[in-house]
């Protein structure tokens, strides 16, 4: 069941949930920061209404910097902002930034310690019709692998919110995650979030699996945990929202009486959260582990649920897994 | 604040620089790789900054009134090192560390390893772009204080580069002063023949910015063009600096061909090499 003491929206599984896009989170958690804090910025790549920017724009205009279709720049003058006592924020689509401007990212803002927050958009084959030059699916294994950043992906809107608000907490750069479509609303504003925390959504006695959920994908996991359950395979749902630093006290608590993982992603399986939690798991307690996410290929043109179906990525295609690893478990 | 240089000073800053150009060399002897040209050409544009434009304080590297001087080609470091010992950053004695293991004088500047640097740098066409977002918390915060970056001119083909320019001269930044580190090489050679910026001020020019020239060994002429560009307030503001790769080094000195004239391509490659390794003493870190 959903764990009641989270607070988590009670019609998660109605036919007609609430649902929202996670990078509306990001624009009113800008805003909020905005009006909480006159040191925070914002810049954009000719991007500001798409990536949820435009309400910072629009209220500060003086802290708000528009550098056209130029991702390096964005980066570097963040930067800049940044050593100058700034929390600056960039935005844009995530194959852009931290796609296209990695090398700027890495030597200005994360091996300089600057104070930037890199908001990445459109992740995942959740972008849909764009198609796979648009859909961010390495965005997370480019930035996990730099030391000293902390990377969030909120599971919806609310969630988004916080997290954005959250960033600002660090004076670390932090990767935050967004997606483009409408996704339910899985939390609610009384729904504790932490960075560095992963907290068990979907809870249950004996658990033979524990599915490891990023962003969005939450949904698809706790879906596929309700229809279990009533198979009579309990699982146990854990919101991996922050994929760096790891929680590995909370991963190995949640591992410790399934003896078997599952994690999903809306992101390529190789260098991302499950190939995180693997890691950790390679070097504490060995367990087998099947990963759901984009299996070594670009997706393509398509709908947000005909790409989650074709690419092995949906409900069923989780509980296939779980299945899958119980016939591993030694 | 700089202020129009008397005799007297020009005569203590063109000494200072010659003792730059000095340790220097024992520095890059010592360290035994790195570039060695780069530097030795903007010893006198380091030397004008550190012991006359900038309005700094070496015992307080963090002052937030201070001005601040990035270094975009990084890799041109030594010097930027050896003018702030020499200032009082940090003791002589330290430079000596240049390069090695555990030291604050890395291979390409890095800013958290030592008070007074700016940024990190090293991978080229970033510093532009770093000064504008120093000189907007500048304008944001209604600070006074003036952002010069440096360039190289092989640089210039970066592509980040030209967004920063565009940016700058959009934003009428009238609080950054860009000087170019025009030598006219670059690692592959001639930078007309690598890849050709002239007619660099009319490029510059045409992206909104005032455009100087000066001779980038002769400290008072420098120092003159950057009381003009304190004066302006339209524009940023770029200044073209004139350099002889490896000046002052008694092996180029003597090479008539750096003397009136830019190298051909063949002559650069052949020099550049020498300038590099100083005459095969230390290590290029490009071969």
């Amino acid at each position: 069941m959903l764990n009641p003491n989270l607070k988590l929206n009670e019609k998660l599984f109605d036919q007609d949930v609430v649902v929202q896009p996670t990078r509306a989170g990001f624009g009113s958690g800008l805003l909020e920061l905005g009006e909480k804090n006159p040191n925070v910025v914002a810049l954009a790549a000719d991007l500001t209404e798409s990536t949820q920017a435009q309400k910072f724009a629009e209220k500060f205009p003086e802290r708000f910097f528009q550098t056209g279709i130029a991702e390096q720049n964005m980066a570097a003058i963040a930067a800049g902002l940044a050593v100058s006592g700034k929390i600056a924020y960039i935005s844009s689509y995530a194959t852009f930034s931290p796609g296209k401007n990695w090398e700027t990212l890495r030597t200005t803002a994360v091996y300089n310690q600057a104070n930037v927050k890199i908001a990445g958009h459109h992740s995942g084959v959740m972008t849909g019709p764009d198609g796979a030059t648009h859909q961010a699916t390495e965005d997370i294994a480019i930035t996990r692998c730099w030391p000293g950043i902390e990377i969030y992906v909120p599971c919806d809107a609310i969630e988004a919110e916080k997290a954005t608000i959250a960033s600002a907490n660090t004076k670390l750069p932090v990767y935050l995650r967004y997606s483009r479509d409408k996704t339910p609303v899985i939390t609610t504003d009384a729904t504790p979030f932490k960075p560095g925390k992963m907290q068990t959504y979907w809870v249950t006695e004996n658990p033979k699996v524990t599915i490891f959920a990023m962003g969005y994908m939450l949904y698809y996991a706790l879906l596929a945990a309700k229809e279990l359950e009533e198979e009579k395979l309990p699982v146990l749902v854990v919101n991996a929202s922050t994929v760096k630093p790891l929680d590995e006290e909370g991963i190995l608590e949640a591992t410790r009486h399934s003896q078997a993982v599952v994690t999903v992603e809306d992101h390529q399986v190789m260098g991302g959260m499950g190939s995180a939690i693997a890691e950790l798991l390679a070097k504490t307690t060995p367990l087998p582990i099947e990963f759901i996410g984009l299996q070594n290929t670009f997706a393509e043109s398509g709908t947000p649920k005909e790409l989650l179906a074709k690419y092995k990525m949906d409900a069923p295609a989780i509980k296939e897994a779980v299945k899958r690893v119980i016939r591993r478990k030694i | 604040m700089s202020q129009e240089l008397t005799q007297e000073q020009v005569q203590d800053l063109e000494k200072k620089a010659e003792k730059a150009r000095e340790l220097l060399i024992s520095t890059l002897l010592q360290a035994g790789s790195g570039h060695s040209a780069g530097p030795l050409g903007m010893a006198d544009i380091f030397t004008a900054f550190y012991f006359h434009i900038l309005n700094h304080d070496p015992k307080n590297p963090d002052w937030e009134d201070r001005d601040r001087l990035i270094l975009s080609n990084g890799h041109i470091c030594p010097i930027r090192y050896v003018s702030m010992a020499q200032a009082g950053y940090f003791p002589i004695e330290e430079l000596k560390t240049l390069r090695k293991i555990n030291s604050r004088l890395q291979g390409h500047p890095h800013r958290t390893a030592l008070p007074g640097l700016e940024t990190t740098s090293g991978p080229l066409g970033e510093g532009i772009s770093q000064a504008i977002g120093i000189a907007l918390a500048a304008i944001i915060d209604k600070k006074k204080y003036y952002t010069y970056v440096i360039t190289g001119d092989g640089e210039l083909d970066e592509g980040n580069i030209w967004e920063a320019l565009m940016f700058a001269g959009k934003n009428k930044m009238h609080n950054l002063i860009m000087v170019i580190d025009r030598n006219n090489i670059q690692i592959d050679g001639f930078t007309e023949d690598v890849m050709p910026l002239e007619p660099l001020r009319d490029k510059l020019e045409a992206f909104n910015w005032h455009v100087m020239e000066t001779d980038a060994h002769n400290i008072k002429q420098f120092v003159d063009r950057i009381q003009e560009a304190h004066a302006i307030y339209e524009k940023p503001i770029a200044i073209i600096a004139h350099s002889i790769p490896g000046y002052g080094v008694e092996f180029m000195e003597k090479d008539f061909h750096w003397h009136g004239k830019p190298p051909n391509s063949d002559e650069a490659k052949l020099a550049l090499k020498e300038l590099r390794t100083l005459q095969g003493k230390i290590v290029s870190e490009h071969e």
